[in-house]
C-alpha cells in the first residue's frame, strides 16, 4: 500500500523518470540525426518538468504578491531558472537541426550507420595520401 | 664571480664555442678541424686548475637559480667530478686530434656535423662532472644522450638507425623510468638534490628501501651498461671510431658510471649504504656482468665488438666498486674511471687506426699485421696490460684498490671474480696482439700511413704508463672522496 | 578605480559585446583587429585582477548589486584567478595565431562570424572559471558547447568530416550538460540555494543528505563529460582533430581545462563536508578510472597516423594525470593537478598550432605519410613543435617536468610505489610516439619533391610565445608553483 501511495504522491518525478529514460534511449538507439535531436528534446524536457515540479508548493499559488502575509506561494526560482533553460534547449536544437542540414549536404545522408561507414572510407584515403 | 668561478665557466663553455666554432668555420675545413683540439687544450689547462683548487680544499661553485625549491641550476665540483672532467676534457685533445685523422682518412662524409656533435657532448660530459646536483646530472645525461644520437647513426645507413633507435631506446626509456623517478624520490624524501658529504637522504629512510632506490638508479642510468640494459653499447658499434673511441669509451659509458658512483658517494654515502646493506645485492650483479661479458667478448671476432664487451665488463667494475661501499672500494672505482679510460681509449684508436690503414674489422684477419704497423699494436698491448691490471700499468692501482676493498666489505668472493675476470681478459686483449705479431700473414694487405690515427693511441698507452708512477697527483682527490 | 572594480563583469561582457559588433563588420581583417583589441585588453585586465588577488585573496563581484546569496557573483580566489590569465593569455595568442591559418580555413566571407563566435567561446570561458552559482555555470557551459560546437564545424571546409565531429559533441554534450543541470536541481531541493559559497553552509548544516549526494553525483558526471575525462572523452579526439586549427588550440588549450578547475572546486571546495562519499569517489572512481584514460590515450596515440588526432588522444592521456592528481585527494595532489592544468594548456595549445603550420604549409592534412622529411623544410616551427613535445614528456628545463616533479612529489607522498611505477611506464610510452613524430618529421626523407610554403611568421610567432613561457616555467618555476599551491590552499586549505 505505501509503495503505490509514493507512486500516487510522486507521479510527477515518476513521469519525468519515464520521459528523461525514453529519450535517451532515443538519442542512443536511433540512427537518425533528427530523431536523435528528438530524443534529445524529450530528454531535456523532462529535466524542465522535474525543476518545475521541484519549485511547486501544495496549495501555494502563482508568487504575485497578494498583500495577505498568510498567502502561500510556489517557488517562482525553478520556474525562471527552467525559463533560461528552455531557451538554451532551443538553442542546442537549433545549431543541431543547422548541423544536420550541413551534413546532409555533405554527405547526402543523416543515417548513422551509413555515415560511419564513409567515415571509415576516407579514414582510409588519409592514411594514402 | 671569484677566479674559480671563471675558470668553471670556462671549462663549461668553451667545449660549446669550440662547437660554434666548428660551424663558422665549416667552409674552410682546416680551421674547423683545429677548433677541438684547442677547445680540449684550454678545457684541460681550466680543469687542472680546479681539480688543484679542490686538492687544496676551495670550494668551486656557481649557482645561477633556482629551478624548484631546493633545486637551482648550479654547478658544483666534487672530487670525483673533478676527476671525470680531467678524464673527459684531457682524452677530448688526442680524441680530436685522431678523430681529424680518422675523418679524413676514411674519408667520412658530414665531418662539420660530426664535429659539432662531437663538442657538445663533450660539454654535456663536463657539465655532468661538475654538475651541483643530481637534477643538473640529470639534465645533462640526457644531453648527452641526445647530442650522441647524430654521431651513432652517422652513416645515416638502416643499419645505424637501428641501432641508433636501440640506443635512444634504451637510454631514454631507462632513464625516464627510473632514474628521474628515483631522483623525484629523493627530492620528495630528503627536500634537496645537492650533493653531499655522506649522503642527503634523512637517517629515518626506511632500509627496506635503499635496495629498491638503488635499483632504480642502477638500471636507470643505462649509460652504466650493467646487464640486462648493455645492449645499447655493442650497437652503439656502428658509429664511426672516434665515437666510439671517446664516447663508448670515456664520455657517455664513464658519465654513466660516474654518475652511479656520485650517487652512491654524495646521495646515500657510503656508511649509509655500507650499514643497511642494500647494495650487496648490487656487487652480484656486477660481478654476473664483469663475467658474462668478458665470455661475450671471447667469442667475438670483430674487434670493437670485442673491445665494446670488454668495456661492458670493466665498467662494471666501477659499479662493483660503488656498491661494496667502502672507502677502499669506491677509491678503486674513481681510479678505475681514470685508468679504464686511457686504457680503453688507447685500444679503440688502435682499432680504428687499424681499420683506416689496413681496413681490417675481424681479429682473424690480424695474423702478421703487427710488423707493418708496429706503433699501433704496441700500444695496444700495452693498453692491454693496464686493463688486465699488470705493474707498471695505471689499471694495477685500480684493481688493487677494488680488492682491498672487496676485503674490507668482507666479500672475498668478489676477489676471485676480479681473479678470473683478469685470467679473462689476458685471453680476449692479448689475442689480437699475438696473431699481429706471432702469426705469419694469410694475405697481403695493403697498409696506408696516417700519421694523425697513429701518434694518439701512442700517447695514450704512454699516459697510461706514466700513470702508474703518477698516481700520486690524482690520489689526492679519491682521498677526498672518502674522508668524513 | 570603478574600472578595477568591475573587471570579473568585464572580462565576460567585453568579449560578448564584442562578439555582437563583429558579426556585422564587413571586413575580416578589421574584425581580426577588434577580435585581438579585446583579448589583449582582457589580458591586462587578467593581470590586474592576479594584482587584486594577490593582496586581497579573495574577490566578489556581485552583479546588479544583488548580494549574494540572492544575486549572481562572480568569485575570483587563489584556485581560480590563474586559471583566468591562462585563458586570457592562451586567447590572445590563439587570436594572433588564427590572423594566418584560420584565415586560411575558412572563407574569407565567414570570417567576422567566424571571430563573433570565437570571442563569445572566450567569453564563455571567462565565466565559466568566475562565476560562483551553480545555475549560471550551466548557462556558461551551454555558450561555451555551442560555441566551440559551431567554430568545430567550420573545419568543414577543410574536411567534412568535421561537421559529424561537431554534431557529436553537440549529442554528447548537451546530454553531459543536461547531467549537470538535474544535479544542480537536486542539490536546490536539498539546499534551496544556488550560490557555490552558501552551498557549502547550507550542507555543512545539513549533514549527508541523500538528495545533496545524488545532485554530486549527476554533477560530477556531467562536468566529467565536458572535461574529457575517459571514458567519456569520446567527443573529443574526433572535435579537436577536426576543427581548425586555431580553434583545436585554442579548446585543447583552455576549453577542457576550465572544466576540471570547477570538477575540483566541486570535489573539493563544494562537497568536501561529504567526506566519505568524496572520498570513495576519488579513490574507487576517479583514480583507476584516470590510470586507464593515461594508458588508453597513450596507446591509442602510439597506434595513431594523425597528428592531430594523436594528440587529442594524448590530451586524454594528460587530463588523466591532471585527475590523478586530484584523486590523491592531498595538497600537493591538487597542486600538482593545478599546475599540470597550466603547463598543458601551454604544451597542447602550441603543439596544436604547431601542426596547423606544418598543415597549412603542405596544403594537406598532417599525417604520418605527409609529414615525411616536413621538419628540415620547416626548422623554425619544427623547433618549437620540439620543445613542446620535450616538456610534454617531461623533460627537465621545460614546464612539463615541473608537473613531473611535483606529480610525482604529491605520488611518492602516498607512500604506493606500485602507483609509482605505473605512471613512471606510461610517461616512458608517451615518448614512443613522439619519438616516432620526431623520425618522421626530421629523419626521413620525402616520397615525392614537397610543395612547401614558407612559414609564415605571424603563425609561428605565437607558437614561439608559447613555448618561451613553457621554458620559463621549466626553469623558473616560482611563480607556476606558487599558483598551483595557492589554488590548493584556497581549495582545501595548508596542510
Amino acid at each position: 500500500m505505501t509503495s503505490i501511495n509514493l507512486i500516487l504522491i510522486n507521479w510527477n518525478y515518476i513521469v519525468v523518470i519515464l520521459l528523461m529514460m525514453a529519450g535517451l534511449y532515443i538519442i542512443i538507439s536511433n540512427q537518425n540525426f533528427i530523431k536523435k535531436l528528438v530524443g534529445l528534446s524529450i530528454f531535456q524536457s523532462s529535466v524542465f518538468i522535474f525543476y518545475i515540479s521541484l519549485g511547486k508548493v501544495s496549495g501555494g499559488t502563482a508568487p504575485i504578491l497578494t498583500g495577505n502575509d498568510e498567502t502561500l506561494y510556489s517557488n517562482p526560482l525553478p520556474h525562471v531558472l527552467i525559463l533560461t533553460a528552455i531557451v538554451v534547449g532551443v538553442a542546442t536544437n537549433a545549431l543541431g537541426l543547422a548541423l544536420v542540414v550541413r551534413i546532409q549536404e555533405a554527405f547526402h545522408s543523416i543515417e548513422e550507420n551509413k555515415l560511419l561507414a564513409l567515415k571509415k572510407f576516407s579514414e582510409q584515403e588519409d592514411r594514402q595520401l | 664571480m671569484s677566479d674559480l668561478q671563471v675558470i668553471l665557466c670556462i671549462s663549461l663553455v668553451i667545449p660549446l664555442v669550440s662547437a660554434l666554432g666548428v660551424l663558422v668555420f665549416a667552409k674552410y675545413p682546416n680551421i674547423r678541424d683545429i677548433c677541438g683540439p684547442i677547445g680540449g687544450i684550454i678545457s684541460f689547462i681550466a680543469a687542472v686548475k680546479i681539480a688543484s683548487s679542490i686538492i687544496q680544499g676551495d670550494i668551486v661553485y656557481i649557482s645561477l637559480w633556482q629551478i624548484a625549491p631546493g633545486i637551482s641550476f648550479s654547478f658544483n665540483v666534487t672530487p670525483l667530478g673533478a676527476i671525470f672532467g680531467l678524464v673527459a676534457s684531457g682524452l677530448w685533445i688526442l680524441a680530436s686530434i685522431y678523430t681529424v685523422g680518422y675523418m679524413r682518412g676514411s674519408g667520412e662524409k658530414n665531418q662539420t656535423r660530426f664535429a659539432f656533435y662531437y663538442a657538445v657532448a663533450i660539454h654535456a660530459a663536463m657539465a655532468i662532472a661538475y654538475s651541483g646536483n643530481l637534477l643538473m646530472l640529470f639534465i645533462y645525461y640526457e644531453i648527452l644522450t641526445f647530442s650522441t644520437y647524430p654521431l651513432v647513426t652517422h652513416s645515416q645507413t638502416e643499419a645505424a638507425k637501428n641501432a641508433g633507435r636501440l640506443y635512444m631506446g634504451i637510454l631514454v626509456s631507462t632513464s625516464l623510468l627510473l632514474f628521474l623517478p628515483a631522483v623525484l624520490w629523493v627530492w620528495t624524501i630528503s627536500g634537496t638534490l645537492d650533493f653531499r658529504q655522506g649522503g642527503i637522504l634523512p637517517s629515518d629512510f626506511p632500509v627496506i628501501y635503499v635496495p629498491f632506490l638503488l635499483a632504480m638508479f642502477a638500471f636507470g642510468i643505462g649509460k652504466a651498461a650493467l646487464m640486462p640494459i648493455h645492449r645499447w653499447l655493442p650497437a652503439a658499434m656502428v658509429a664511426p671510431t672516434p665515437v666510439s673511441a671517446l664516447l663508448h669509451a670515456v664520455a657517455v659509458v664513464k658519465a654513466g658510471v660516474f654518475s652511479i658512483l656520485t650517487v652512491t658517494v654524495y646521495i646515500f654515502g657510503i656508511d649509509f649504504l655500507n650499514a643497511s646493506g642494500g647494495a650487496i645485492w648490487l656487487a652480484w650483479v656486477a660481478a654476473f656482468t664483469i663475467l658474462a661479458s668478458s665470455i661475450i667478448a671471447i667469442s667475438k671476432n670483430d674487434l670493437k665488438a670485442r673491445l665494446a664487451y670488454s668495456t661492458i665488463s670493466q665498467l662494471s667494475y666501477i659499479v662493483l666498486g660503488a656498491s661494496l661501499a667502502t672507502a677502499a672500494a669506491v677509491e678503486g672505482a674513481a681510479l678505475h674511471i681514470v685508468m679504464h679510460a686511457t686504457a680503453k681509449i688507447t685500444l679503440f684508436f688502435c682499432a680504428g687506426a687499424i681499420y683506416v690503414n689496413a681496413h681490417v674489422k675481424n681479429i682473424s684477419d690480424l695474423d702478421g699485421l703487427g710488423p707493418k704497423l708496429p706503433w699501433v699494436f704496441i700500444a695496444f698491448f700495452l693498453a692491454s696490460l693496464s686493463i688486465i691490471g699488470i705493474p707498471p700499468m695505471g689499471g694495477s692501482w685500480s684493481k688493487f684498490l677494488l680488492m682491498a676493498g672487496a676485503v674490507d666489505a668482507a666479500m672475498p668472493a668478489m676477489l676471485l671474480v676480479l681473479a678470473v675476470s683478469s685470467l679473462l681478459n689476458v685471453y680476449y686483449l692479448l689475442e689480437p696482439v699475438l696473431r699481429a705479431f706471432f702469426k705469419s700473414a694469410k694475405k697481403d694487405i695493403h697498409v696506408e700511413k696516417h700519421v694523425l690515427t697513429i701518434i694518439p693511441p701512442v700517447i695514450t698507452a704512454a699516459i697510461s704508463l706514466v700513470l702508474f708512477f703518477a698516481v700520486d697527483w690524482i690520489m689526492p682527490l679519491t682521498n677526498l672522496m672518502v674522508v668524513q | 578605480m570603478p574600472v578595477f572594480d568591475n573587471i570579473p563583469a568585464l572580462l565576460v561582457v567585453l568579449p560578448l559585446i564584442a562578439s555582437a559588433i563583429v558579426s556585422l563588420l564587413p571586413s575580416a581583417r578589421v574584425a581580426w583587429i577588434l577580435t585581438f583589441v579585446v583579448t589583449l585588453l582582457c589580458l591586462f585586465m587578467a593581470f590586474e585582477l592576479v594584482d587584486i588577488v594577490s593582496n586581497t585573496s579573495s574577490f566578489s563581484y556581485a552583479f546588479g548589486g544583488w548580494e549574494p546569496p540572492w544575486g549572481i557573483v562572480f568569485v575570483v580566489d587563489g584556485a581560480n584567478v590563474y586559471l583566468v590569465l591562462l585563458v586570457a593569455f592562451i586567447s590572445v595568442v590563439s587570436t594572433f595565431y588564427a590572423y594566418t591559418i584560420l584565415a586560411a580555413e575558412i572563407a574569407v566571407e565567414d570570417l567576422p562570424k567566424a571571430y563573433s563566435v570565437w570571442l563569445l567561446a572566450i567569453a564563455s570561458l571567462f565565466g565559466l572559471s568566475m562565476t560562483g552559482d551553480a545555475f549560471n555555470l550551466f548557462v556558461f557551459l551551454e555558450i561555451s558547447a555551442l560555441s566551440s560546437i559551431t567554430l568545430i564545424a567550420l573545419g568543414a571546409g577543410q574536411d567534412r568530416r568535421a561537421l559529424l565531429a561537431a554534431y557529436n559533441y553537440l549529442i554528447i554534450g548537451a546530454i553531459g550538460a543536461t547531467f549537470y543541470v538535474i544535479g544542480v536541481g537536486y542539490l536546490y531541493a536539498a539546499t534551496g540555494t544556488l550560490n557555490l559559497t552558501d552551498i557549502v553552509d547550507r550542507l555543512n548544516e545539513l549533514g549527508t543528505n541523500q538528495a545533496a549526494i545524488t545532485g554530486l553525483a549527476f554533477m560530477l558526471a556531467g562536468i566529467m563529460v565536458k572535461a574529457g575525462v575517459f571514458p567519456v572523452h569520446i567527443w573529443l579526439p574526433a572535435a579537436y582533430s577536426f576543427a581548425p586549427s586555431a580553434v583545436s588550440s585554442l579548446l585543447a588549450a583552455v576549453a577542457t581545462k576550465v572544466a576540471i578547475y570547477y570538477f575540483a572546486r566541486l570535489l573539493f571546495g563544494i562537497f568536501a563536508d561529504i567526506t566519505l562519499l568524496v572520498e570513495f569517489f576519488l579513490l574507487y572512481i576517479l583514480m583507476p578510472v584516470s590510470i586507464i584514460g593515461i594508458f588508453f590515450g597513450t596507446i591509442a596515440a602510439i597506434y595513431q597516423t594523425d597528428l592531430k588526432r594523436l594528440f587529442a588522444l594524448s590530451s586524454i592521456a594528460q587530463i588523466g594525470y591532471i585527475t590523478l592528481a586530484f584523486s590523491l585527494n592531498s595538497n600537493s595532489g591538487i597542486s600538482a593537478g593545478f599546475i599540470h592544468i597550466i603547463n598543458h594548456a601551454l604544451i597542447k595549445g602550441s603543439i596544436f598550432m604547431a601542426i596547423g603550420i606544418f598543415a597549412f604549409c603542405i596544403g594537406k592534412r598532417a599525417t604520418m605519410t605527409s609529414m615525411q622529411g616536413v621538419g628540415r623544410q620547416m626548422p623554425i616551427t619544427f623547433a618549437g613543435f620540439v620543445v613542446a613535445g620535450l616538456a610534454l614528456v617531461g623533460m627537465p628545463l621545460t614546464a612539463g617536468f615541473i608537473s613531473k616533479l611535483y606529480l610525482f612529489k604529491a605520488l611518492f607522498e602516498t607512500n604506493n610505489g606500485i602507483l609509482v611505477a605505473i605512471i613512471a611506464f606510461s610517461s616512458v610510452l608517451s615518448v614512443l610516439y613522439l619519438w616516432k613524430i620526431f623520425e618522421v618529421m626530421w629523419l626521413k626523407e620525402p616520397t615525392k619533391p614537397l610543395k612547401i610554403e614558407k612559414e609564415p611568421i605571424m603563425a609561428y610567432l605565437p607558437v614561439w610565445m608559447m613555448v618561451a613561457v613553457i621554458v620559463v616555467f621549466g626553469v623558473y618555476s616560482n611563480d607556476i608553483v606558487m599558483s598551483g599551491i595557492g589554488a590548493a590552499n584556497a581549495l582545501i586549505g595548508a596542510n
